[in-house]
């Protein structure tokens, strides 16, 4: 088993949960800890519950677990809703002039701040949180001058009496806790290493840039709105040009204006938005024109649960858009995967002039993870594939912009080339680019063209390599997930081969081309397959037994708006094999 | 040493022939447009190669195919939010932007609205047939209330949308009508659309000799008055404009209602496109700039 520390601070939207996460995420990187952050909220701006759960530690930590070492509530309505979570060892930090003490299992330590007497809260309105974090970093064996140092940079903005005295009350909570509470039984280790805090959307974002994107529109939309906010902070910096756009509509289309003019435009949205694009990425295929669209899925349909995960919107990107056409889907397998993913379906979009769909999630896309700054490579190779973009010696063939060609691909130009002038369509179109409804409705063009396009298929397959197995062969039990779950699965997977189980693991990452074959040759031999989806209809699951026939012996799914944690999966096994049940719908503990 | 001086070619009515020639009914206003904007790029001796041409869906949106620039021809009402993109992609072409009434004040009136008030500089012109023509005539946004179509047979008790007053109110930059069978004059104000840094309108009455017979050739040539016949008229008067924009009846304005040059374009107030068009810029960010986004996470 990993060994980590989570810390959850809650509170009302409002009562400032971000700031200590922050500090902690900061503190930890630094001490070459890994960590993995998630923030349960709701829709609502003020007010509400607000819960964010910071889990560290020297390996890497791909999921929170839902268990606590340390408890910060906020208000009372933390208190009482999360002290459940806390067993023996853990600790609870909370302001005793407001909040009460929740009734805890045996071997918690109640740590009763007299916040009044330690600080003047008349004037510093956070600074329970801020003793808390004091406090809490002294029972955790942390140095104080690493909280003075990321205190210095929080406020840097600030005058420096207002730095002196938020330092003074984080030193006023660490020397009350080092005097009247029991540190904890591990303390933080240090390591060499040094993170990068890096959250799924601006890894998106950035991985938009690193793949030389210039063209960036969005309309807000949770949780995808992130990518926007990176993308708007940083575009003349990364010389981006971003655009808020009217409505979803006017942003695929817009996206696709830009990427015909030549540059790599990109935009993000969720389920809701995404529906309204469909029609561009029909336009997209249909004309030709490479563009890459983020859908950071939340549990649907319609506006559903807007601050919640789901994986429940597979299907509609493989049905997005009415007709045939050639696309690409992948899902990122974790945050750092946000950023790698980016500039890899790029090349792939703009070799085969198709649209590109990432298919992530609230999970990793308002999560962060530690990852090494080295795996943040912002000069990839870049193929644009096929393009023209100068008339050369001026003497060439008459231009075809969709010539049928063996693969499919036909050489785009970018428009402004002299003696290349041509019209895209999105009606069907002839090699030239003429409408084959303007002369008559032509069978054998249309086949011909249909043909072209959907050859393309062929090259992308090959482009993409098939998912792989990870974990002992001959496992007791294979699990099989598909984006955002591969680190819970991993984690579940090894809690399973503590407890005597061998369990290995299929994550599937591009889910267009699907490469069915070799999948159902990985698990022809598995003893017990169970896939695990973020969704009530098994989307997953029956997309592959469409595609390869295959069915598993048991399916683990969930769909109340919260993510898995490893243990939902662990019991969820067991009882599979046990024979009890072939579905399982673990239920979340608390109620955030 | 002799320095050989190269006359570049004039450019001539021909360079703009489309591949196909064009398969509206004979007697369709949209020739006249047609015609008037290939004489327009002739006239201001625009190349080919630097005009894209972009259209949503319908009669009038088949434009792109009928002449030889880049083109583009791409969803029922998404003409506008495909050329700002393009036109911000590569802002040194000129983007021409063709559709109808159903087209742009239908199912794009949203997107009219926004590009009008970013000021994306283009010029888009309207086929205003006050019809639906390829789904074989219903009644659109411009029909006139009481017309009586296959979608509305008793005919419609809806009002009109004003498409001048709306693109005043929007916040147009260059404001226009025309009439596809005053030639010359549509080639004027065309040529000043084009050569107007910002977003040019012109609303061209492009009568439907199929579906529509409320409206049509005959009915509009005794109505239209031109604007610059009048020398009192200002186009630089926004109030004038629109008050001139309600007019409706027997006498009709056509001309340039509105023009103003103050504000900055689209393009013009981005910082990014400052150093030239994004398409010619580079791709690699700077080393030094990619480190400064990883340690901001650090």
């Amino acid at each position: 088993m990993r060994q980590s520390f989570s810390v959850g601070i809650g509170g009302a939207a409002g009562q400032g949960v971000a700031t200590p996460g922050d500090i902690f995420a900061k503190i930890f990187s630094r001490r070459g800890l890994h960590l993995n952050v998630y923030n349960a909220y709701q829709s609502i701006i003020r007010g509400g519950h607000t819960f964010l759960t910071i889990r560290t530690g020297p390996d890497k930590i791909g999921t929170t677990d839902g268990k606590l070492d340390l408890l910060i509530p906020l208000n009372q309505d933390t208190m009482d809703r999360h002290m459940r979570l806390l067993s023996s060892g853990s600790a609870c930090l909370y302001n005793a002039d407001l909040i009460k003490p929740a009734a805890a299992a045996d071997g918690v330590q109640l740590c009763p701040m007299p916040v009044s007497k330690l600080a003047d809260i008349s004037r510093n309105k956070i600074a329970q949180n801020t003793l808390a974090i004091g406090a809490g970093l002294s029972m955790m064996g942390v140095g104080f001058p690493a909280l003075e140092s990321v205190l210095q940079e929080q406020f840097r903005k600030k005058e420096k009496a207002v730095i002196d005295e938020n330092v003074s009350i984080a030193r006023a909570g660490y020397d009350y806790a080092s005097q009247n509470f029991k540190p904890f039984a591990w303390p933080l280790p240090m390591t060499d290493a040094r993170y990068a805090v890096l959250g799924g959307n601006a890894a998106m974002a950035m991985g938009g840039a690193a793949a030389g994107v210039k063209f960036y529109c969005a309309y807000p939309m949770s949780p995808s709105t992130g990518v926007l906010h990176w993308m708007a902070e940083h575009a003349r910096k990364a010389n981006i040009m971003v655009r808020q756009v009217e409505d979803e509509i006017g942003v695929i289309n817009m996206a696709i204006g830009a990427a015909h003019a030549g540059v790599r435009a990109m935009c993000a949205t969720s389920g809701g938005g995404f529906a309204l694009m469909s029609e561009g990425l029909g336009l997209s295929a249909q004309a030709e024109i490479p563009i890459v669209v983020i859908d950071c899925q939340r549990a649907g349909p319609s506006t559903g649960v807007p601050t919640k995960t789901e994986q429940g919107d597979l299907w509609q990107m493989l049905g997005a858009a009415f007709g045939d056409y050639p696309r690409v889907i992948a899902a990122p397998l974790d945050i750092a995967d946000c950023f790698k993913l980016i500039p890899e379906i790029f090349d792939i979009a703009d070799r085969f002039q198709c649209p590109g769909i990432v298919l992530c999630d609230l999970l990793l896309a308002e999560g962060r993870l530690s990852v090494n700054p080295n795996e943040l490579d912002f000069h990839p190779a870049i193929d644009r594939g096929e393009l023209i973009t100068s008339n050369g010696s001026g003497e060439h063939e008459p231009y075809k912009r969709y010539k049928i060609t063996e693969s499919g691909v036909s050489p785009r130009v970018i428009p402004g080339v002299p003696g290349y002038t041509h019209t895209v369509s999105s009606d069907e179109h002839d090699e030239d680019g003429v409408l084959i409804s303007d002369e008559y409705t032509n069978s054998v063009k249309r086949r011909a063209m249909m043909e072209k396009r959907m050859r393309k298929e062929d090259g992308i397959a090959a482009s993409v390599p098939p998912p792989q197995l990870l974990g002992p062969a001959n496992a007791d039990v294979t699990l099989i997930g598909w984006g955002s779950t591969y680190g819970v699965i991993d984690e579940a997977c090894e809690l399973l081969r503590d407890a005597g189980i061998s369990a290995n693991h299929l994550p599937i990452r591009w889910l267009v081309p699907l490469h069915g074959d070799a999948i159902v040759d990985l698990l022809k031999d598995a003893k017990h397959t169970i896939i695990v989806e973020n969704n009530f209809s098994g989307q997953f699951a029956r997309y592959l037994r469409s595609e390869t026939s295959f069915v598993p012996n048991g399916h683990i799914r969930k769909y109340d708006g919260e993510p898995f944690f490893p243990n939902h999966i662990v019991e969820a096994v067991k009882e599979q094999l046990a024979g009890k049940t072939k579905l399982s719908v673990p239920s979340h503990e608390v109620m955030v | 040493m002799a320095t050989e001086v190269v006359t570049p070619q004039a450019i001539v009515m021909a360079d703009f022939k489309g591949k196909v020639d064009p398969d509206w009914c004979p007697g369709c206003g949209d020739f006249g447009v047609l015609a008037a904007v290939q004489k327009a790029l002739v006239e201001l001796q625009i190349p080919k190669h630097e005009v894209a041409t972009i259209s949503g869906i319908g009669c009038s949106s088949n434009f792109p195919g009928f002449i030889d620039t880049y083109g583009m021809h791409t969803l029922h009402g998404r003409s506008l939010p495909v050329a700002t993109g393009f036109k911000m992609a590569n802002h040194a072409m000129t983007v021409l932007v063709t559709g109808g009434d159903g087209d742009g004040f239908g199912i794009g009136c949203g997107h009219f609205v926004h590009a009008t008030r970013r000021n994306v500089d283009l010029l888009y012109l309207v086929m205003d047939n006050q019809i639906y023509g390829l789904t074989t005539g219903q009644t659109s946004p411009t029909s006139r209330l009481g017309m009586k179509t296959k979608s509305m047979p008793f005919g419609s008790i809806e009002s009109p949308l004003n498409p001048i007053s709306l693109a005043l109110a929007a916040g147009a930059t260059f404001v226009a009508r025309g009439f596809s069978a005053d030639q010359k004059h549509l080639t004027e104000l065309i040529k000043q659309g084009i050569e107007h840094k910002g977003f040019s309108f012109i609303d061209v009455f492009s009568p439907c000799v199929t579906y529509n017979h409320d409206n049509t050739f005959q009915w509009f040539r005794p109505r239209v008055k031109k604007l610059e016949d009048n020398p009192e008229y200002d186009p630089t008067n926004w109030a004038a404009a629109m008050e001139k924009s309600l007019m409706w009846g027997d006498e009709i304005p056509i001309g340039k209602f509105f023009e103003r040059t103050d504000l900055p374009t689209l393009h013009g107030a981005e910082p990014v496109l400052k150093s030239g068009p994004l398409v010619y810029q580079d791709n690699r960010m700077p080393a030094d700039v990619a480190q400064s986004f990883i340690d901001e996470l650090m």
